[in-house]
């Protein structure tokens, strides 16, 4: 029996009080693996139990950076490479709110590098979802600080000769306190890891390596996001607790995913607060958890 | 399900059973929820929707387990399962018949 | 209404400029400040971070100034007064987020301490360079508001001022400090909590579902909303439609553009600002702005002193530039004199107002000192004949 004949109405969509639906149909590309994500935020969100008022989710520029846009959350929609930054500000002005960063590898290891390291080395209570597609995306497939050696992309015509970064390494070595990669296809890990992140504090970093089929895939003749996903099934290898050293990721070659790193520091609010506690005694009146709006 | 034994708790446990609806007409064609639903329910079908990709289709009926997976897969949030005998896949699949009826008529008096 | 008291130090004080804008800040009632170290403006966060702690403030010290301006802009969305501070560098840094605050219609403010450029220039050592990158810096066409004070009290005085003005119109406004000001330590009077007035945040009575971000409501500006109210509301710098949505059309662009402009330009009688004397039968007015307005005092006088009818005209806000009254000057008198720290930027603004009818005078002066009152006296003098 085909089930083509009168789609149901999609407001029935367990996602939908999730995403504006007045913007649905999103503009990504068949086969690309963001809306997955996307989908599994919206799960673990649900499983979580947060107060979803208190949670601001900022993007950058880029196709994932159009994340931001279709949730139905305080959504913002940054510069490229300031969305750590942007939320930072959120998070520091109004305390109480959860700060969520999600945008891809080209925004937030590319151009937003600088304050990427800086808000995993001072634990900024964020979480921070990088969609890694190995390529910029939105801007018609340049070489990312990501792509694999002899990729090609459309700055790389003849094969990618840099050396790219091994994210989880980075973001480990600057101080997060929860890293771990998955791809696309882990669904029920990666939502599971989303949820345990979320009840954490301190700078959380989840890399999800999601296929790009219109740019990264086809310039590589990788086929399409299937080809990818069936090479994600084959080829992804589960580690946990790993050290972040060992995984890098070669051109068509194994993923090392996993929760890689699980630890609890205190966050630079923590650390703020107790510094100033000990140093200013009485004195201290530190910002309230709901922000320093000043009102009658 | 075929068991190489009969699990010993096989008579308490119900499988649960679900129906997919499918929002045709969100499906760009990725065909990941045909590649991985465990139970192999769904294929691309011959039919067009609005934007001219194929839809997948259930071919294999009273199969679905409910597992949520080709929901959490699909990346254009066109398909998800409810527990079968669920009002919107009721009535999802009832208007689909309603249609089919009416092709019926309509072919049978051409 | 009434500032929060914990944030003024009532009192006589013997402050240098950074430090009466920072109390001016703090005054005004913002609590969240985002900076970088650059010389000369680092006092002013140095004393914020100080005196911060105490009430409820939160100052963060980034990591470079295109992370404190997207800290700032963040920040003001949760109904927090924000402001960064920053010179010539590192306001060329904060241009793009600059744009973004313009766009999203981000109250803040922005201080710069200008000092000698271009590039790194004279670090220690005063400019009044960026005036015109002030009004044009960012890319795309946007207005806001510019101000320069002259002296260490008005450095607090118009602080205030320019967090008001930011609230009033929802726009990023740059505080356009000099080197000299900034480092200049005068008697700064700082009044009671009672006696500062500051426009407080605007928030939008509507309920979530019938809140659009970007529809006027009768005011000139949009109302905004905090983040964590429950708003669950999107802003983008993306052309946007009054939901906050991108809305790249054409229509989209004229309507979004256009009001982002007109909110400054149509409002413009209520923002402009400046201070005049003796213009009235004058022959050459100067027309002069932050440290130089000062200088320009003596050479005045020296020029009177010669017989010479000038009168003075001294900019307060900066931008949205006086257009109105420069062209009714240049109706009345032979020549404007424009003494400024650079090689001709406002100048180039009072000659185009001024439309051929007077002359436009530059004297001119790269950077790292003041002028010699004598020479903008003999200026005077030649213009007059």
């Amino acid at each position: 029996m085909s089930a083509t004949a009168h789609p149901p109405n999609p407001n029935d969509h367990p996602i939908a009080p999730y995403l504006r639906m007045d913007r649905m149909p999103h503009i990504w590309c068949p086969t690309c693996g963001i809306g997955t994500v996307v989908k599994c935020f919206a799960s673990a969100l649900e499983e979580a139990d947060i107060d979803l008022d208190k949670v601001a989710i900022t993007s950058g520029i880029g196709c994932t950076g159009r994340v931001a846009g279709y949730m139905n959350l305080d959504a913002f929609h940054a510069t490229h490479g300031r969305a750590i930054p942007f939320a930072t500000g959120l998070k520091l002005a109004r305390p109480e709110l959860e700060a969520v960063v999600f945008s891809g590898d080209g925004d937030l290891s590319g151009i937003g590098g600088n304050h990427f390291i800086h808000a995993a080395r001072r634990n900024m209570d964020m979480l921070v979802i990088l969609v890694n597609n190995f390529i910029y995306g939105m801007t018609g497939g340049q070489n990312a600080p990501t792509t694999p050696i002899s990729a090609k992309s459309s700055t790389m015509p003849f094969g990618n000769f840099e050396r790219p970064f091994n994210l989880p390494h980075l973001a480990a070595s600057c101080g997060a306190t929860f890293v771990s990669r998955w791809t696309c296809l882990h669904i029920r890990r990666l939502t599971k890891c989303m949820r345990m992140a979320m009840r954490r504090k301190g700078f959380r970093f989840i890399e999800v390596i999601a296929p790009c089929s219109t740019l990264y895939s086809r310039l590589n003749r990788l086929g399409g996001g299937l080809e990818l996903m069936r090479f994600y099934h084959d080829n992804a290898k589960i580690q946990h607790g790993i050290d972040t050293r060992e995984v890098d990721i070669g051109f068509q070659d194994t993923i090392v995913c996993g929760n890689f790193v699980d630890e609890e520091k205190p966050t630079f609010l923590d650390m703020m607060n107790t510094h100033y506690e000990e140093v200013l005694g009485e004195e201290y009146v530190p910002m309230a958890p709901d922000g320093g709006w000043l009102h009658d | 399900m075929r068991y190489w034994r009969k699990p010993l708790d096989f008579d308490q446990v119900t499988v649960p059973r679900g129906e997919v609806v499918i929002i045709a007409d969100r499906c760009k064609g990725c065909a990941f929820c045909v590649e991985y639903c465990p139970k192999d329910v769904l294929v691309m079908s011959e039919d067009f929707n609005v934007k001219g990709y194929h839809p997948p289709e259930v071919v294999v009926e009273g199969e679905c387990v409910n597992c949520n997976l080709c929901e959490m897969i699909c990346p254009d949030f066109a398909i998800f399962c409810v527990p079968a005998g669920d009002p919107v896949a009721v009535e999802a699949v009832l208007s689909i018949s309603a249609e089919e009826d009416k092709f019926a008529e309509e072919e049978a008096l051409n | 209404m009434k500032t929060d008291p914990k944030g003024v130090l009532t009192g006589v004080h013997y402050l240098d400029g950074d430090y009466a804008c920072g109390e001016g800040a703090m005054a005004a009632g913002c609590r969240f400040v985002a900076g970088y170290p650059i010389t000369p403006s680092t006092e002013v966060v140095e004393r914020i971070s100080r005196r911060f702690p105490v009430m409820g403030g939160t100052f963060i010290q980034m990591e470079d100034e295109l992370a404190s301006m997207a800290a700032v802009t963040g920040a003001a969305w949760t109904g927090t007064k924000t402001m960064t501070v920053t010179s010539g560098p590192g306001f060329s840094l904060m241009m793009e987020n600059i744009g973004l605050a313009a766009m999203m219609e981000t109250p803040c403010v922005v201080v710069n301490v200008q000092r000698g450029g271009p590039s790194t220039g004279l670090p220690t050592m005063v400019g009044q360079a960026d005036m015109m990158q002030a009004r044009w810096g960012s890319h795309g066409d946007y207005e806001l508001i510019a101000m320069s004070p002259q002296s260490p009290q008005e450095a607090f005085d118009l602080t205030i001022d320019a967090f008001n003005l930011a609230e009033t119109y929802r726009v990023p406004v740059m505080f356009m400090m000099d080197e000299c000001v900034g480092h200049m330590t005068e008697k700064v009077v700082i009044p009671e909590a009672e006696e500062i007035d500051i426009v407080p945040r605007v928030l939008s009575d509507k309920t979530p579902e019938e809140y659009k971000p970007y529809a006027l409501n009768g005011r000139p500006v949009p109302e905004m909303v905090r983040a964590g109210d429950g708003y669950r509301f999107h802003t983008t710098g993306l052309t946007h439609d009054d939901r906050g949505y991108p809305d790249m059309s054409v229509e989209r662009q004229q309507i979004n553009v256009q009001r982002i402009m007109d909110k400054i330009l149509l409002n413009v009688d209520d923002i402009v600002r400046f201070e005049e004397e003796e213009t009235e039968g004058a022959d050459v007015v100067v027309v002069a702005y932050g440290i130089t307005a000062r200088v320009a005092r003596m050479g005045i006088d020296l020029a009177r002193e010669q017989g010479v009818k000038v009168g003075f005209l001294r900019l307060v806000v900066v931008w949205p530039f006086p257009e109105k009254r420069i062209r009714e000057l240049a109706g009345s008198i032979k020549s404007f004199v424009v003494p400024e720290i650079n090689l001709g930027q406002m100048v180039l603004e009072v000659e185009r107002c001024a439309g051929g009818k007077a002359q436009a005078v530059h004297v001119p002066h790269a950077g790292g000192g003041v002028h010699d009152p004598e020479k903008i006296c003999k200026a005077i003098v030649e213009a007059a004949r």
